[in-house]
């Protein structure tokens, strides 16, 4: 609505500096899922310090009963571990390894699209077939082939996620590229004598910003998705490293005595994909 | 036309054949080489590296994939059982024959006839999953979009917005939760074994649901945006405004117009189903190729692994192709370039 008043594209409103902070703090729906993802950020960061519990110490005086008590305020789960500390320290897993897997797959999809839209030519035929190919692979399968070859651990995640997003990074920004390389301020700068790269990285990157923010926010949210359902398949980060995917796995056969088992680990992952999809819808309704 | 669409397909040819390669590399990987896992953990070095020899897996990378790709297509014979006769591998179709994967390791069976046993059960699931989708999905969406703003948009946008943000398998367990461990109404487990307690159907339930759940929230929000947008088109104002009665708007212009979009992410759908039934199917013990993919990727049954990745790349590069054929015939201006 702004941008069409005062008569602006929506690549320049579009742009990084609209976005962060002031875009943020205007949309309700934006500022709700960065509550959320911040609430989980400090839990995440100071993990130690909040949980009552070691998250691999199994108290066998609350076998008899697992559920909620004074001692264990969220019960324990069936190995005798406090729930509310695994889903602390879970939530140190999944801040670590998603923003490290989201943000690899952005750089390198990001310099590719970048360099593809700028350059042209072979640069670009590469970037475009290889991204095909690799895009022809449904996510998870992709997954489970590199898990499996490379077993599971941390890097070998993070290498998945970056593979299989990278490419549709890279096509996002290749296009975006595309309709801000022919605009004045391009060209000034290449008629003042810039180099290549310095135009893509200084004039161009800050301009193509907002749909790719909007992107990383909605692929943050597969990401969760995708990390939950590794460990829910056991092809997560190796037990016993508290990870919610892994945690709902072991609490689905307590189901009918224990539901928070499942239950709770299951609701925090969810909490953080809204968290990131309100993030995405609300920073794309300010766009408009 | 037809030259577009036979160069769209050599395309696609390419795509597969590079993303073969990609696959034959990442699979060599696996831990364990073939023939350590033919042969035992106890084998001796020296027997180990003469069943390589045998097999030709001491020869470069790009040698072996086009060997494993003429064995692939029929050109030449698969050589393991001759290699390793020990473990009685034999394939009635013979050693050369187009789709030769290879055997299982993990059921000492030629690969074709692992997966001849379970694709039924998939393409049954699959089948279920789309044919209720498909539907539902239009109808929510059509609904919602002709109405943008009203109660019934906002009912189902927010109900489908919160879908989207459910991972499948924690669908699949509030699922379990309700209908299975309070309820007591659906099994658990959807193994298909003859003489359980449980009815086909009533084991098909909880798995159709849940990738209904998960592949039909977000097929209704694109549905509704693009009938939403079509609604402000100047050409749905004019039909409006020359009278014509809002169910033929709906039927005649509206509709032809904002399929567009859904029709060729309906085609990309079956992509995300695939996914979704490797989930699914774990989750529910269902005896399909998704279940078998994380078996045989657990067990390191590389053959299966091939076979199964190159199964899922043809589908989803044959929908892939069929949603570009369709855009192009709904949409005349596509021609044009």
């Amino acid at each position: 609505m702004q941008s069409s008043i005062r008569g602006f594209g929506w690549i320049e409103m579009g742009g990084l500096h609209a976005y962060l902070p002031a875009r943020l703090a205007r949309s309700g729906i934006a500022l709700t899922g960065m509550y959320i993802l911040m609430f989980w950020g400090v839990v995440a960061l100071f993990a130690p310090l909040i949980a009552p519990w070691d998250p691999h110490e199994i108290d066998f005086a609350a076998m008899g009963d697992r559920g909620f008590s004074a001692n264990h305020l969220l019960g324990t789960d069936a190995t005798g571990r406090d729930m509310l500390s695994r889903i602390i320290w879970g939530a140190r897993t999944t801040f670590v390894v998603v923003p490290l897997a989201i943000g690899s797959a952005f750089i390198l999809g990001g310099v590719a699209g970048l360099a593809a839209g700028w350059y042209g030519g072979w640069i670009d035929i590469l970037v475009s077939r290889v991204g095909d190919v690799m895009l022809s692979f449904p996510a998870l399968i992709l997954y489970i082939i590199l898990i499996t070859s490379f077993g599971p651990s941390l890097t070998n995640i993070v290498i998945a996620v970056t593979l299989a997003y990278a490419p549709g990074v890279a096509r996002l920004m290749r296009g975006q590229v595309l309709a801000v390389k022919e605009r004045d301020f391009v060209s000034a700068a290449r008629a003042g004598g810039e180099s290549g790269p310095y135009i893509m990285f200084v004039e161009i990157l800050p301009n193509v910003g907002g749909p790719l923010i909007v992107d990383l926010c909605l692929r943050a949210g597969y990401t969760v998705i995708l990390i939950g359902t590794l460990g829910f398949l056991g092809l997560g980060l190796p037990p016993p490293t508290p990870d919610w995917g892994g945690m709902v796995v072991e609490g689905v056969n307590f189901l009918s005595i224990y539901p928070h088992m499942a239950l709770l680990p299951a609701a925090a992952v969810t909490s953080v994909v809204i968290a990131c999809n309100l993030l995405a819808d609300g920073l794309r309704e300010r766009a408009k | 036309m037809v030259r577009k669409i036979l160069s769209r397909l050599a395309q696609y040819g390419f795509t597969l054949l590079a993303a073969s390669f990609l696959l034959f590399t990442l699979t060599e990987f696996s831990p364990g080489t073939v023939a350590s896992k033919i042969l035992g953990p106890y084998a001796l070095e020296n027997q180990v590296a003469l069943l390589n020899a045998q097999l030709g897996l001491d020869e470069p990378l790009l040698h072996r994939y086009v060997d494993w790709l003429q064995t692939l297509v029929g050109l030449s014979p698969n050589l393991l059982p001759e290699a390793a006769p020990g473990l009685g591998l034999s394939d009635p179709r013979g050693d050369k024959y187009f789709g030769n994967f290879g055997y299982s390791l993990m059921m000492k069976e030629p690969v074709l006839d692992v997966l001849a046993d379970r694709i039924g059960h998939t393409a049954w699931l699959s089948a279920w999953a789309l044919g209720l989708t498909i539907p539902i999905s239009l109808l929510l969406g059509t609904l919602a979009g002709m109405h943008a703003g009203s109660s019934v948009d906002r009912v189902i946008s927010t109900v489908t917005v919160t879908l989207t943000s459910l991972p499948e398998f924690v669908v699949a367990v509030g699922l379990l939760l309700i209908f299975v461990a309070s309820l007591g109404w659906l099994p658990g487990t959807s193994s298909l074994q003859p003489g359980d307690q449980w009815s086909t159907g009533a084991q098909l339930v909880l798995p159709v649901t849940v990738l209904l759940i998960a592949s039909g929230a977000y097929l209704t929000r694109i549905v509704r945006a693009s009938v939403a947008e079509t609604m402000q088109a100047d050409y749905v104002r004019t039909a409006r405004l020359k009278g014509l009665s809002p169910r033929r708007v709906i039927w005649a212009h509206v509709l032809r117009n904002a399929m567009i979009a859904p029709i060729t992410v309906i085609l990309l759908q079956v992509n995300w189903i695939l996914t979704g039934v490797v989930v699914v199917e774990a989750i529910f013990a269902y005896p399909g190729l998704g279940s078998l993919m994380l078996r045989a990727a657990l067990f390191g049954d590389i053959f299966t692994v091939q076979a199964l990745t190159m199964l899922a790349l043809s589908v989803a590069l044959i929908t892939q192709f069929l949603g570009d054929v369709a855009y192009a015939i709904l949409d005349p201006r596509i021609r044009v370039d």
